[in-house]
């Protein structure tokens, strides 16, 4: 099938209006993460984490994890987006467009992925505030490698549900039952060590398990598993993700 | 060649059939209308046209291409107006122009080119840089016209175009969609439930009633078919010797008593209206209203489905809201 980049610039170019735009969301999406880094990093200031050297303390462990939650939300959230075209009647007006549909899932990721990373970004730059060090400009580009494949990996998962959901309350309830858990699962506040088998079992069956603990290594040099075992899991995860919403998006009937 | 033709169309949801076996040309040009009650089956009819369903069964080519087939080149080949607005509420009037041209492929001074074109067409030159939240029921559908012509297609879809919106506004439309159609030459085919816009509008129309066309035919002959004007007598005491005397008058094309409102078509009704009153004194029947009229599509619609748009749209309704509630009973 062919690929209109025009098509995709101007769904991409679409999201960025739409995001500069929406200063409000923009700013309520980024509070929540900001809230747990200041609370959590200074209220565990003092805790050890086992496993973290160097003494990086628990702001070398929570920051990667906040910015794995960060783009967690706003990633899946892109989904959202097509469902609020729904509602309001736009998807119709993409659907109709003579361009093939795996550029307008082109398009939608180029935009999710962009939005989602600005995002992550905002929020590395605010743990850097709370005293979040990293180990230079290497391990920034590897951090944003991983950045990027958790984004990618839940837009994925976003387009799967917003293609088969008609409406936002539905969507609503999927964040609260999926992501919620891929949020906890994940480590990204708390080690893995601590919880029984079978939770760790599950951790380990959640993508961003693999995103956090592989953007925690990158950027502090920590992590419970080889980085490259990270890589490769995200890149497998994102992979599948990124066909499954494709495909799910494409097979969706527009009205 | 015919801009479109369509051959035993059939779309079923879940076993309730939305459209049954439609047939018909439209030629290059034509204004042609699809009109019907809620539920009667012509926004399904145009979403298959529109590439936007599939069909169950059937054939349908537009501008020369297979809906089921070539869809790329159909959706090259027609702009649409969705009966629910479909525009972007966070860009500004150009900003979704712009979308539109970019997604049709259309080069940067050819978009901008005919941006400004059709954004005069319509009269909203000076609001192109609004965000569209900020715009009016009214101009936000001139801005979805505008936005469907752009790309010069050669078949213009408008499903329900004038849904909802003031009597002036109405009218503004109705003018621009024939100066559109007047001047550039462009197929139109509109959806619509009132009657008076499809008689204003169409060089043809197609009466839809439960998916299927009940005519088609020019306005003026739908209503000739009907065999002139319609008198209406509203009665008071016993009618049946009146209606058997009447029964006897060859000049009577047809007669229709529902309740106590006796309905007479006639040719020159006014001639006839002082001997019928007097008849109706004869037969012991008082007439207590009398109310002539030139036929309109209404009467068309009631000759040819047997009742009125209205008692159609709330039948349909229940039926539409019984498949919802089924809908999601089947989700939950």
């Amino acid at each position: 099938m062919r690929i209109h980049g025009t098509a995709v610039y101007v769904l991409w170019r679409r999201e960025m209006i739409r995001y500069v735009r929406a200063k409000s969301r923009l700013f309520g999406s980024l509070a929540m993460p900001v809230f747990f880094l200041i609370f959590l990093g200074l209220g565990f200031r003092r805790m050890p984490v086992p496993g973290m050297d160097g003494g990086a303390g628990y702001i070398g462990f929570l920051a990667p994890g906040i910015i794995g939650m960060t783009l967690l939300f706003s990633s899946s959230m892109q989904g959202m987006s097509v469902l609020w075209d729904r509602e309001f009647g736009f998807l119709k007006e993409i659907m109709v467009a003579p361009v093939s549909r795996v550029s307008l899932v082109l398009g939608r990721i180029a935009g999710g992925a962009t939005t989602s990373m600005l995002q992550g970004l905002l929020i590395f730059g605010a743990s850097l505030v709370m005293g979040f060090r990293f180990r230079g400009p290497a391990a920034l580009a590897a951090g944003l490698v991983f950045m990027l494949l958790i984004s990618f990996t839940f837009i994925g998962l976003g387009l799967v549900f917003a293609s088969r959901m008609k409406d936002m309350q539905g969507f609503g309830i999927v964040m609260n039952f999926v992501v919620f858990p891929f949020f906890f699962l994940s480590g990204a506040l708390t080690p893995l060590e601590n919880f029984p088998w079978i939770i760790r079992a599950l951790s380990y069956a959640d993508p961003l398990t693999y995103g956090v603990d592989g953007l925690r290594g990158a950027l502090t040099g920590t992590s419970a598993l080889p980085v490259v075992v990270d890589l490769a899991a995200m890149a497998g995860f994102s992979a599948l993700m990124l066909f499954l919403g494709a495909y799910f998006f494409e097979t969706s009937e527009g009205v | 060649m015919d801009a479109i033709r369509v051959e035993g169309l059939v779309k079923t949801f879940d076993g309730f059939t939305a459209v049954d076996r439609v047939s018909f040309a439209v030629a290059e040009g034509e204004l042609f209308g699809l009109l019907g009650p809620n539920g009667a089956g012509k926004t399904t009819t145009i979403n298959m046209l529109a590439t936007l369903l599939r069909p169950t069964a059937g054939s349908a080519v537009v501008a020369g291409f297979d809906v089921a087939r070539d869809r790329d080149a159909v959706r090259k080949s027609i702009g649409i107006v969705f009966q629910e607005p479909a525009l972007d509420g966070r860009l500004t009037g150009r900003e979704n122009l712009e979308f539109h041209t970019m997604m049709y492929g259309l080069g940067k001074a050819e978009r901008r080119r005919r941006i400004d074109e059709v954004l005069a067409l319509v009269e909203l030159t000076d609001k192109a840089g609004v965000l569209v939240d900020k715009y009016s029921g009214g101009m936000k559908r001139r801005l979805e016209i505008a936005r469907g012509l752009t790309h010069r297609p050669e078949v213009l879809f408008l499903d329900e175009p004038t849904l909802g919106l003031d009597a002036q506004t109405r009218r503004h439309i109705w003018d621009y969609v024939r100066k559109l159609n007047k001047e550039s030459g462009v197929t139109i085919i509109l959806t619509t439930h009132y009657m008076e816009e499809a008689d204003f509008l169409c060089d043809r129309v197609a009466i839809m009633d439960h998916g299927a066309f009940a005519a088609l035919d020019t306005p003026a002959r739908l209503k000739d078919a009907l065999g002139g004007d319609v008198v209406s007598l509203e009665l008071e005491g016993d009618a049946a010797a009146f209606l058997e005397a009447l029964g006897r008058e060859a000049w009577i094309k047809r007669s229709k008593l529902r309740e106590d409102v006796l309905s007479l078509t006639m040719e020159r009704g006014e001639r006839r209206i002082p001997d019928l009153v007097v008849m109706a004194g004869r037969h012991g029947v008082a007439v207590s209203c009398v109310n002539l009229r030139k036929p309109s599509l209404e009467d068309v619609f009631l000759h040819f489905t047997g009742r009125t748009i209205r008692e159609r749209e709330a039948t349909a309704g229940e039926r539409n809201r019984a498949r919802v509630m089924h809908h999601q009973r089947r989700r939950a």
